[in-house]
């Protein structure tokens, strides 16, 4: 069950937030109220009067739009194209539909160009194309699933803005988020969802973010803050220059790492920021040993890996996380203790030499589920029918077993929830006082900045900024991941730069 | 959690169980649409498949069909199409037959000899397939295609007099130099005729695939492969050489395919030798879902259907009729494992969740107690 009892009321010209931890229910709420889902019981009602939606078409007709998450554009298709697809009886497709376009974008201030095509905009200026479209349908009621997920702090404030001005012209937006700073400074009401149902709801003028966090998961909201320093002055992972090349799809040889160098010692975080697609997976490659590099030396703890097998470089202690666990991190038919075995094959317990050893496998994996907290039923469940959370979790736990070296922690607490969150940031604090080194990449500049000891800015491939984790602010950060300050930063810099919110490519390389 | 473990057993069962009833049904339809009583046919199948010579049949035949079943197996557990197991076995059996007539040593050593030519062969051939997917991206199935071809060719050109090929006295049957008589492998004497002896040798092989691919490193880095490529990689499986690797397994069991035949009846390689064995493997492995024991039984009831319908023929029906229901049994067990794989992982993932929504229960039950 998803969802039981939820008793929401929305009205008309509010910013209405719901918040939540990650499979707390929100998204299944949404299907239902825009018509992906049927309820199993309950009653909708817009305006006062009872409602039921078969398909998202009844939802539309009934004035509720949605702004997925995952944007639904065509890439080799103009605006105005994207916007008439499917409504083309609403304007036509040429002029009048144009001009259409044009009134909605000016009167909510979107400042969306007809006849820009998709693939050159950013993803802000997607988000807004998308906005447009449900507005374009007519919708009196937005839903936003989760819209700042992908966005840098900028954006953010020019979304906020835009929702401001719907609100104004008398239209409802309805909010779904779990990022709780953002949920104070946009909404007008806030209901959060805990396990499937409404636990409360809270005026944002006279709550705290510490408030909210405690209805929303029950208890304290976790910190990635790092108290004490343990860097030591012994290099861990030297990188030197590297440099790697991709062709791309029309065979054009670009460099998709070029001149990157740094250095993590012993008991380090080092946190790598930027905007998603700027080389991040790429790097985490290239140290795994999954690509061949074009040039540069990579070094752990002294011994040169540059050329060396995947596998070697996993055996002399580099964990990693991945950013997709489903492809990179699990076999999701296999039961768990078989994906404890993953990636250490050719360690204990797994295995004694050629054999693999499966009474210590599965002894060992009984153990991590129990130390790390993996909520299971047993080790014969196959990690598919795990939650995100806890796949996390096993993943965490594997690596961790292995007395590693190295950890590569690509976006490791993503969909994961608050307390999972919570657990893995201790492990990785934990592991950092016992002197691992770590290269981490994430899209959550709370957690980059709370966890690391160094922070770099990646932007196209490249470390275009360093910056002091005590000292910067997100918004900072995030000017620098548009490519809009580079070298040192030292606070205060210019980060409000409105360039970086308008630059038409800021930083959104696809 | 044992109980998880019964039903994905018994889910199991079900699937390949399900697609030979509805075969049956669908044979006895077209039967009846031809105007043929389908149920004194099944009756006379029956009937004739489980005499005593007909047992015999069975097992002979099933002894080829397993191998095949097994070389199959081992690409399908890469997520590998290896349709050229037809070419490898029957270049490889080409060989190991020119080789053992050649040859006058003690069975003890020809033998061996044989075998293992056979499956250098197979593997070479299947290598060339493997070296060009890793190299060039050239796909297995095309590739084990052409390969086949070529490997028909080449028997063709070699089986020649005065190449390797020798006319027998009649002067009508052209086919390599028989095997010496010690070169025989052994039989179990059975009435009315006798069980081969490399049944053995094809359960050894089960047995040896079941415990490299469950209980060895390298099994867990094929099933790895298999079942992630990407995963796989991440997790330090070097993919390409586990392609040619396996493929090169895939190969030498192929190579065993030809070896009941040419070791235990036919003592040389003709034009008569069968033909399209590799292809029934594919059959077999999926049917067996590319498990030693699922392999086996699928073995036996291919025989058992081939036996079964052969006799029909002389009963006024066509015996084309085997191959309806051995492809209306392929066809059926394909979706009916997919059916119940997708099934199998719903059932879990709601029962996981339903547990532990349980223990969640449970444990806020007794936090509020204690409070």
């Amino acid at each position: 069950m998803a969802n039981h009892d939820i008793d929401i009321t929305v009205s008309r010209g509010t910013v209405h937030a719901l918040v939540g931890e990650n499979g707390a229910g929100k998204s299944t709420l949404m299907k239902i109220l825009y018509g992906m889902q049927k309820p199993d019981e309950g009653t909708i009602a817009v305006d006062g009067e009872q409602v039921s939606f078969g398909n998202p078409g009844d939802a539309i007709a009934r004035g509720i739009g949605m702004v997925h998450q995952h944007f639904m554009l065509a890439d080799y298709l103009t605006v105005l194209e994207n916007v008439v697809l499917g409504s083309e009886k609403l304007y036509g497709i040429g002029d009048r539909a144009r001009a259409r376009i044009r009134e909605i974008s000016d009167a909510y201030g979107l400042g969306v160009r007809p006849d820009a095509m998709v693939e050159d905009l950013g993803v802000a200026d997607r988000q807004r194309v998308e906005i447009l479209k449900v507005l374009y349908r007519g919708a009196r009621t937005l839903i936003l699933d989760e819209p700042t997920a992908v966005l840098v702090p900028q954006e953010v404030d020019a979304l906020f803005d835009n929702l401001r001005e719907l609100k104004a012209e008398g239209l409802t937006v309805i909010f779904i988020s779990h990022k709780l700073g953002e949920v104070l400074s946009v909404a007008d009401e806030i209901t959060v969802i805990r396990r499937g149902t409404t636990v409360g709801t809270a005026d944002p003028a006279h709550t705290t973010t510490k408030q909210l966090a405690e209805l929303m998961v029950g208890s304290e909201l976790p910190s990635p803050e790092t108290r004490e320093s343990t860097v030591t002055d012994v290099p861990m992972l030297t990188v030197d220059d590297l440099r790697l090349t991709a062709t791309d799809p029309d065979g054009v040889v670009r460099a998709v790492l070029d001149g990157v160098s740094f250095t993590i010692h012993k008991g380090e975080v080092l946190g790598i920021a930027g905007v998603e697609g700027n080389g991040q997976s790429e790097l985490v490659d290239a140290i795994m040993g999954m690509r061949p590099l074009d040039t540069g030396v990579l070094t752990l703890d002294g011994a040169d890996i540059s050329r060396t097998a995947t596998r070697k470089r996993r055996e002399g202690g580099m964990a990693v996380i991945p950013e997709d666990r489903h492809r990179h991190g699990l076999l999701l038919e296999a039961p768990l203790w078989e994906n404890r075995i993953l990636g250490h094959v050719t360690e204990r317990p797994n295995s004694k030499g050629a054999f693999l050893d499966l009474k210590a496998a599965r002894a060992d994996t009984e153990r991590i589920v129990r130390e790390y907290d993996v909520r299971t039923p047993g080790i014969e469940v196959t990690a598919a029918s795990l939650s995100g959370g806890n796949q996390q979790k096993l993943i965490v736990g594997r690596e961790m077993s292995h007395s590693p070296r190295l950890l590569i922690a690509a976006h490791p607490t993503r969909g994961v929830d608050v307390g999972a969150q919570a657990q893995i940031w201790d492990q990785i604090r934990e592991a950092r006082r016992e002197g691992l080194a770590v290269l981490l990449i994430s899209a959550d500049l709370d957690e980059l900045i709370g966890l690391s000891d160094t922070l770099r800015v990646m932007y196209r491939g490249r470390l275009v900024a360093d910056a002091d984790p005590a000292t910067i602010t997100p918004e900072e950060l995030g000017s620098a991941m548009t490519g809009a300050a580079g070298g040192h930063l030292a606070a205060p810099a210019g980060a409000d730069d409105t360039r970086a919110v308008n630059d038409p490519d800021g930083g959104e390389d696809r | 959690m044992k109980k998880f473990d019964k039903e994905r057993l018994l889910l199991g069962i079900a699937a390949p169980l399900l697609a030979i009833v509805v075969a049956f049904l669908v044979t006895a339809l077209v039967l009846a649409a031809t105007g043929k009583a389908p149920f004194n046919a099944f009756g006379i199948m029956f009937d004739y498949g489980l005499k005593a010579d007909s047992q015999v049949y069975i097992l002979n035949k099933g002894t080829t069909y397993y191998l095949a079943g097994l070389a199959v197996a081992v690409g399908f557990r890469m997520n590998l199409f290896n349709i050229g197991v037809d070419g490898q076995y029957r270049l490889a059996a080409f060989f190991a037959a020119a080789l053992g007539g050649a040859l006058t040593l003690p069975g003890a050593l020809q033998i061996p000899l044989i075998i293992l030519t056979a499956m250098i062969v197979g593997a070479m051939w299947a290598g060339i397939a493997g070296v060009l997917k890793v190299t060039r991206g050239v796909s297995e199935v095309v590739s084990t295609i052409m390969l086949n071809a070529i490997a028909t060719a080449i028997i063709g050109y070699l089986l020649q007099q005065g190449r390797l090929g020798h006319l027998d006295e009649a002067g009508t049957k052209i086919s390599t130099t028989p095997l010496p008589e010690s070169s025989r492998f052994f039989e179990f004497p059975t009435t009315p005729t006798p069980v081969w002896g490399f049944i053995v040798v094809a359960v050894v092989a089960g047995v040896a695939y079941w415990f490299a691919l469950a209980r060895t490193r390298f099994g867990f880095d094929l099933r790895t492969v298999g079942q992630s490529g990407s995963a796989a990689e991440a997790s330090g499986v070097d993919v390409k050489k586990m392609v040619v690797t396996s493929m090169l397994i895939s190969g030498a069991m192929a190579g065993l395919i030809g070896m009941p035949t040419l070791l235990n009846d036919s003592f040389e390689y003709s034009g008569d030798f069968p033909v399209g064995i590799g292809f029934t493997g594919i059959a077999i492995a999926l049917l067996g879902r590319n498990h030693p024991v699922g392999i086996a039984l699928g073995a036996l009831l291919w025989a058992f259907l081939e036996r079964g319908t052969g006799k029909l023929e002389f009963e006024g029906y066509d015996k084309e009729i085997v191959g309806v229901i051995q492809g209306v049994i392929v066809l059926c067990v394909v979706i009916a494992y997919e059916v119940v794989r997708r099934y199998g992982l719903k059932r879990q993932q709601s029962k996981v969740g339903a547990e532990l929504a349980a223990q969640a229960a449970r444990n806020s039950d007794q936090q509020e107690v204690s409070a």
